[in-house]
């Protein structure tokens, strides 16, 4: 299993067995707290061209946890790509600054293409700059599926053969794509709530038929609320939609209050990727089963286990 | 340029007057000749063209083929045709005589042959190489390499 300057672009890139040790690493992080000089001489550029609070944040506190320092920027204003700077052009300067780079770009398969020059570089005599995906458009956001699995592990002991339900925007929601193909490894029961013009996209659709995953399309919480082991809900992502009318009349669909909450297994667990906006009621926040705040806390072990593999620092 | 359309009571095509050197992209399904055509910009030249559509075959039932005179194909060329026609046979004449026949076949990766269908793809949005790859033949599937996403047969866009 070999993770030294592996880009982590989709989480497709994966096998089981390499989650489960990126799992347990992120474990051992955990329980045995930070070394602070694992990536000391390391220099860690965060290039994030979309709004993020967890991301950016998680992945800066994982870094200087582990005695990285980072350089960033949050938002093209005061960049060249306001000048209309390429991605190709960006990362080519910015491969010369940093050992690695973490991305959240607008467009689908960004990504994938700021890899493919960080590995082209290195024909021309440059060391590989790895990337990682924070979010490319609406296709995948595979650190926060890593963490979102590593959170079904962590509160439900397993995670295969689990009835997982996806509620909300799942067609423009990356972090639902990701969750789903990476579950399809796991045998899970998929169960979709969404109103139809937000379901789940043709194309996942078509992975799971290929890759014989058990799945069905709900239009009501209430339908799958007592029997999901994990109840993940979204955001209708009002950036996404391509004409706001579209976006109004989904606004608020699906809502999880406490009453709600207090119908579903206790050993259930509600997540959420956040940030929420109206999804899920405050009042829900102190029920046992709410767990999308220690969710986003799984960031930085997850993060910093990432780092360290991909460095080369621990195996 | 000249082109000849024959609908009905061909043998073979031989109602077609045989060319000298040239290509003939033969068992192009019935109506797609015109497409492989304009895809190759054989209309933008001053050479022979004849396209024959609705020809009877014994393989297919009905086919296209065209003839084009001094006119040989690139191999991404041989890539497009495949995408619309997968199974043409190119026939290369020289002095009158088939010299070579071909079969295209649909490679695994296509690069720079077709577009990404999504239109928020990188590849769509800045000068970046397109890349798709056949994950299906029949029907025809691509899946593009920066995206992940999926593209069906008659929703194919090739690279002009």
């Amino acid at each position: 299993m070999n993770f030294v300057n592996r880009d982590i672009v989709s989480i497709k890139d994966f096998t089981k067995e390499e989650l489960e040790h990126i799992f347990k690493t992120a474990e051992k992080m955990e329980k045995d707290g930070y070394d602070d000089t694992l990536l000391r001489t390391k220099k860690i550029g965060l290039l994030f061209y979309e709004p993020s609070t967890r991301t950016r944040m998680s992945f800066d506190a994982a870094a200087h946890a582990l005695g990285a320092e980072t350089i960033w920027f949050a938002g093209v204003e005061g960049t060249s790509v306001m000048k209309g700077e390429s991605l190709k052009d960006t990362i080519e300067t910015v491969a010369n600054y940093v050992d690695l780079i973490v991305m959240r770009h607008p467009f689908d398969g960004s990504a994938r293409w700021a890899a493919d020059i960080t590995t082209n570089r290195t024909k021309r005599g440059h060391k590989k700059v790895p990337i990682i995906n924070g979010g490319d458009g609406k296709n995948e956001h595979p650190t926060q599926t890593m963490l979102d699995l590593y959170s079904i592990r962590k509160t439900q002991g397993r995670i295969d053969g689990l009835e997982v339900a996806m509620v909300g925007d799942l067609k423009y929601g990356r972090t639902v794509h990701s969750l789903s193909y990476a579950l399809s490894m796991y045998g899970c029961k998929l169960m979709y709530v969404a109103p139809d013009s937000l379901q789940i996209p043709e194309h996942v659709e078509t992975f799971l038929k290929r890759n014989h995953v058990q799945f069905a399309k709900h239009s009501k919480i209430e339908d799958i609320i007592s029997s999901a082991d994990v109840i993940y809900m979204t955001r209708i992502q009002k950036e996404r939609f391509p004409d706001e009318n579209e976006y109004n009349k989904v606004k608020g669909i699906f809502k999880i209050n406490r009453t709600l909450l207090s119908r579903a297994k206790l050993t259930a667990r509600l997540m959420h990727p956040l940030p929420r906006v109206d999804e899920i009621s405050v009042d829900a926040d102190d029920d046992p089963r709410a767990y999308y705040f220690e969710q986003a806390g799984n960031g930085v072990p997850i993060r910093a286990a990432l780092l360290s593999l991909i460095m080369g620092v621990i195996e | 340029m000249g082109v000849t359309r024959i609908s009905k009571g061909t043998k073979n095509g031989l109602i077609v007057r045989p060319i000298k050197d040239g290509t003939v992209i033969d068992h192009i399904p019935p109506g797609k000749g015109i497409k492989i055509a304009e895809m190759l910009n054989l209309f933008r030249q001053d050479s022979v063209i004849i396209i024959g559509q609705n020809l009877e075959s014994t393989k297919y039932g009905r086919k296209d083929i065209i003839k084009v005179e001094n006119r040989f194909l690139r191999s991404d060329e041989y890539n497009k045709i495949s995408l619309i026609a997968p199974n043409a046979t190119i026939n290369i004449i020289k002095d009158y005589t088939i010299q070579e026949k071909k079969r295209v076949t649909i490679p695994d990766v296509l690069e720079d042959v077709a577009v990404c269908i999504n239109a928020n793809c990188i590849s769509n949005k800045e000068p970046v190489p397109s890349r798709l790859y056949a994950v299906s033949r029949d029907p025809l599937a691509l899946v593009c390499h920066y995206c992940n996403f999926e593209c069906k047969e008659d929703l194919i866009r090739l690279k002009t």
